[in-house]
């Protein structure tokens, strides 16, 4: 077996995996804070990445660069989206909120197929079929500046929630909701800025998702799943289990195509799940219930 | 001893009655079915996956049957269609066809994939209804004993013995000295359909290359980089692949990342390195992939028909990229409304009769009269070699049909202008 092909599949799925992993992340965030499983999460990554086509497409804006305005864009939409409508699901159970958001995760997903039909629709950057040659090895440029741009997002991200005072507001209502709301904390206000964040996160993970895949409604549903998947595996509203299950999960696929076979990679994947589920059912990072 | 009286055999009750006169109607009217069904139009439901990851063959298909019942009343043919999308899901196709059937369907084409395929045949069996299948190659659906549904299209195994024997053509013709390849294709229905027939057909086809490994992969995987580094790893002369649209493209760029660059990149029979999704997303670097199909016949009046009504309607589409499924859907369609005007009746079994006789000449694809054999199959269906010049699929062999000759190596990635 040659070592350099093998390193390349294990750099391909780490690069591949932090992508996943901010993904993810988004999902994290806010299930941990919200406590509200978005199950149109995946749909939102397309809307992102269709967004991100239309920026290339009508202004020329690399993803790279697009991925600021729409994050913010989506951080509005998630605020708005909570304060309107998810909020009032809060505390209600879980089937009620299963159905409003996969309720819109179908509406969006036939929207977007009303929008701009059923083809995959390609973002040609202009370094998207390079790749950096080092030695024997071949590495996508896209992949590697999406994965860096991932790193810097979940970079930031961790800053927010450690640094700022708001961050620091949200984790005390995560942690303790009731404690939250006696020293006076809009929790209210603090639940839409997570979600906020949470689909700015998911925006973001769009935006850099373009640079290896094309825009396709069909791929929402995949994503939800895979966030799903990175989430359990990493711990439910972990974000630093997060990320690991989304190298977890990027490597093992591509470890599991290259010395198995390419279709079995998802069986991969879901042992891994399962593994994860029996030895340790709060995920590798996750805080025991 | 049982006492009769006159009544009972003389009276006439209300059953006897109703049942008299139901068949009096029924025997006295069915003459007029015949004549009714030949003024009326035969009610076609053509399910093709039109949304999914199998929607842009499906809009190609779909495309093809929008135009068909013009050109097929300029024949002499009345369809009325139906289209439904059956959104690349089995399960959804089985549920559209119950609906199709139950809302006055008299036939039904379909499916592009073989899942979908199987699945209408099944209800369509139990409805009696007769089904032709416009593409499917799955060996199965001619060899599960379905007596509704017929197939004008070649299964994998005949597509692969045609594809690997033109494979022999384009290697002598180019007088290129491949020694491996590697057969990477995808794991759906009809992939791994070409997955058996290789494995059956390739030993015993006394090709000039060794077949190195098969690989299956996910259609729907994100991307293909991984599949192309094992590929790199056997760094294989030739790339035999089966693929659908979006994979194919996915696969070009993740060659072109990795600089792998084989000799040729050939489909013994698949879809994919034809459709305009895939000359739009890759420009230069989708030339020069081949593929060998049955395709159009330009000679034939019938094509020269159907691609003058293509034109105008499809002005963002080219004729010679579509003609594949364009032809096929059309075919399908003309087998059925040719059935109804020679059965002159919409009753199921006899439109099915006169489907399995089937015999037509004049046709779109190239190839010999449309016929059916016991199973249902039309077993003449030829293929031709195709290669993308200048971003247009392009016949080069054989010879009869060709406009162009085969070009073998192909040129590497950085060449293509």
């Amino acid at each position: 077996m040659n070592l350099a092909i093998v390193l390349n599949v294990v750099i391909q799925g780490v690069l591949t995996g932090l992508m996943y992993g901010l993904m993810a992340l988004g999902l994290s965030v806010i299930f941990g804070v919200v406590r509200v499983v978005n199950f149109a999460h995946g749909e939102f990554a397309v809307v992102a990445m269709y967004a991100t086509y239309l920026l290339f497409v009508g202004l020329g804006l690399d993803p790279l660069i697009s991925l600021v305005p729409i994050a913010i864009a989506f951080f509005a939409i998630g605020y708005v989206l909570q304060i309107t409508l998810v909020h009032r699901f809060v505390g209600r159970s879980e089937h009620e909120q299963f159905i409003l958001l996969v309720g819109l995760a179908i509406i969006i997903v036939n929207g977007l197929l009303m929008i701009f039909g059923p083809d995959a629709r390609p973002t040609n950057l202009p370094y998207s079929l390079d790749s950096f040659a080092i030695g024997p090895l071949f590495i996508d440029t896209a992949r590697v500046y999406a994965a860096v741009a991932a790193l810097l997002v979940s970079a930031a991200l961790f800053a927010f929630f450690r640094y700022t005072s708001t961050g620091t507001a949200i984790r005390a209502c995560a942690d303790n909701l009731t404690g939250a709301g006696v020293v006076g904390l809009n929790v209210k206000r603090l639940y839409a800025v997570t979600f906020g964040i949470g689909l700015a996160c998911v925006g973001a993970a769009g935006a850099l998702m373009v640079t290896i895949a094309d825009a396709s409604p069909s791929l929402a549903q995949s994503f939800t799943l895979l966030a799903f998947t990175i989430v359990i595996i990493g711990g439910l509203g972990s974000m630093t289990g997060a990320l690991i299950g989304g190298v977890l999960i990027g490597v093992s696929e591509a470890m599991a195509s290259f010395f198995f076979a390419p279709s079995m990679k998802s069986m991969f994947s879901f042992a891994l799940l399962v593994a994860v589920l029996v030895l340790r059912p709060q995920g590798l990072m996750g805080r025991r219930a | 001893m049982k006492r009769e009286t006159p009544s009972m055999h003389n009276r006439v009750n209300r059953r006897l009655f109703s049942a008299g006169l139901g068949a009096g109607l029924v025997a006295g009217t069915a003459p007029f079915n015949i004549v009714r069904a030949q003024g009326a139009a035969l009610k076609i439901a053509v399910i093709l996956p039109r949304s999914g990851y199998l929607a842009p063959a499906g809009q190609s298909c779909h495309r093809g049957a929008l135009i068909a019942p013009k050109v097929l009343s300029d024949y002499g043919y009345k369809v009325e269609l139906i289209h439904i999308d059956c959104e690349s899901n089995a399960d959804v196709a089985r549920t559209q066809a119950e609906r199709a059937i139950n809302d006055g369907a008299q036939a039904v084409v379909g499916a592009f994939d073989s899942a979908s395929t199987l699945a209408i045949a099944q209800v369509c069996e139990q409805r009696k209804i007769p089904f032709v299948v416009n593409i499917g190659a799955s060996p199965q659906l001619t060899e599960q004993g379905y007596k509704f549904l017929v197939r004008n299209f070649p299964t994998g195994g005949m597509l692969v013995t045609n594809g690997l024997k033109l494979i022999k053509d384009e290697l002598a013709a180019t007088k290129l000295d491949a020694k491996t390849a590697v057969f990477l294709h995808a794991n759906d229905n009809f992939g791994t359909a070409q997955r058996a027939a290789m494995d059956k057909i390739f030993p015993a086809a006394g090709m000039p290359f060794q077949l190195l490994e098969s690989i299956a992969y996910d259609p729907k995987a994100q991307d293909l980089s991984v599949e192309v580094t094992k590929v790199r790893a056997l760094n294989p002369d030739l790339l035999i692949v089966v693929t659908r649209a979006a994979d194919a493209i996915k696969m070009v760029r993740d060659m072109v990342r990795q600089r792998f660059e084989p000799k040729g990149i050939i489909s013994p029979g698949s879809p994919g390195l034809y459709d305009e999704e895939f000359y739009q997303a890759l420009g230069p670097l989708a030339d020069y992939a081949m593929y060998n199909l049955p395709w159009a016949n330009p000679k034939s009046q019938m094509t020269q028909a159907l691609e003058a009504a293509f034109k105008p309607a499809n002005p963002g589409f080219r004729f010679p990229v579509e003609c594949f499924n364009v032809g096929f859907t059309f075919e399908a369609l003309l087998v059925a409304a040719t059935a109804f005007k020679k059965a002159g009746t919409t009753d199921g079994t006899e439109l099915m009769k006169a489907v399995r006789a089937t015999d037509i000449a004049e046709h779109v694809m190239i190839g010999p009269a449309i016929k059916f054999d016991d199973k249902g199959q039309n077993v003449g269906i030829p293929s031709a070699a195709v290669q993308n010049l200048h971003r247009t699929p392009t016949v080069t062999l054989p010879a009869d049909v060709a406009t162009a000759t085969p070009t073998l190596p192909i040129p590497g990635w950085q060449k293509r202008t």
